[in-house]
């Protein structure tokens, strides 16, 4: 494959030097010198001096025939906009941005780009499955439905403990689909199923909803 | 109150001109001059900044709201009031910063105007074609320029 990725930084840098071992050609654009020149003498040329945003840069390193496009400059805007004039000016099939910003993954998805990587938000969600205080976690999201697949774990002085199924208010949305108990087997919960001390509950939700989730699961 | 203000808020009063709320993002020498035409025709304005000190180049009767803040930041837009604003005009000196607040206030708060300058003449025809009012200075200056020169004095 082609792969052009703008900003030789350190993440720029570490890929292109991973991709390269993978055997895909690759072009990184920096606009420093110094960096420009560093990379090209650890990877071979493999580096342009250039502005990523830049329509006659990106002419000039053939985006029209890459496969793919990355973005990993340091600031939020570049990205985006580098993104996006690969992808309108060049028609490339796949462009994935950094983000620095972790609100930004959403809006960069509005506005057109394939993949959206933001290290604040993996970090986040590293603590989140590590901590185990934690009240809830994300598992997997289930991205074209708008739904996510999340586990709760309720703690020992929980008010919902003792209580079925029924009783919860769970919001419209939320579908409890597995119950774990502590060393016994898996159980699919029934609308009588009572809640115990320590059950970790997976369950699909909207990431709206998913405060209401908690707080029907947990008690407040 | 000067005059000219006076005359557009009795306007405004008859009916004759409807009133804009407009957010501003970057308070330079053009952001700060638009931000002062609209204020005394009695619009509502609010200026966004990242630098508090650029707001130095507002006038003294500057009626609107001088907001430090980044335009390429959600909360930001929020706090100036984004999602009842009728306009929205970036003009900080980044081209890359201007078109992604415009298009936050497109697509995210769909704000119903929205102008963007845009220094880079190709990078401007690009997002002029993906929906947003952009406006290249070089482009225009240099017409301007050339088109002086070919008239004879």
């Amino acid at each position: 494959m082609y792969i052009i990725i703008i900003g030789g930084g350190k993440v720029g840098y570490y890929l292109a030097r991973a991709l390269l071992d993978e055997g895909h050609e690759i072009l990184v654009v920096e606009k420093d010198p110094d960096r420009n020149e560093f990379i090209c003498g650890e990877l071979g040329s493999v580096c342009v001096r250039g502005d990523g945003c830049e329509v006659a840069t990106l002419t000039e390193v053939g985006t029209g025939r890459a496969d793919m496009f990355i973005a990993v400059t340091g600031d939020d805007e570049d990205n985006l906009v580098a993104c996006q004039v690969a992808k309108h000016k060049f028609n490339v099939p796949q462009t994935i941005a950094r983000t620095s910003n972790p609100k930004n993954e959403t809006i960069f998805k509005t506005l057109g780009i394939d993949v959206t990587v933001s290290s604040t938000n993996i970090i986040l969600e590293h603590i989140e499955k590590e901590v185990p205080t934690h009240p809830m976690t994300h598992l997997l999201d289930i991205k074209d439905k708008g739904l996510e697949i999340v586990e709760v774990k309720i703690p020992p002085n929980a008010t919902t403990i003792g209580k079925a199924v029924k009783e919860l208010k769970l919001p419209k949305e939320s579908v409890l689909s597995l119950i774990i108990r502590s060393r016994k087997k898996p159980i699919v919960p029934t609308a009588s199923t009572v809640l115990q001390a320590e059950d970790q509950i997976i369950a699909v939700t909207t990431p709206e909803s998913e405060e209401a989730l908690r707080t029907a699961l947990r008690g407040s | 109150m000067p005059p000219a203000r006076l005359y557009y808020i009795i306007n405004i009063l008859l009916g004759e001109f409807a009133i804009m709320k407009v957010v501003i993002m970057g308070c330079g020498r053009v952001g700060a001059r638009l931000a002062g035409l609209l204020d005394i025709e009695g619009h509502s304005v609010t200026i966004l900044d990242t630098d508090a000190y650029s707001f130095r180049r507002l006038a003294p009767e500057f009626g609107g709201t001088a907001l430090m803040g980044n335009g390429v930041e959600e909360e930001s837009l929020k706090k100036a009031g984004i999602e009842e604003a009728d306009a929205f005009v970036a003009l900080t000196q980044g081209d890359n910063r201007n078109v992604m607040a415009a298009q936050i206030a497109k697509h995210i708060f769909n704000v119903p105007r929205v102008l963007c300058r845009i220094y880079d003449p190709l990078r401007r025809e690009l997002y002029n074609t993906l929906g947003i009012e952009t406006f290249s200075p070089t482009t225009i200056f240099a017409q301007m320029l050339k088109e002086k020169l070919e008239v004879e004095e």
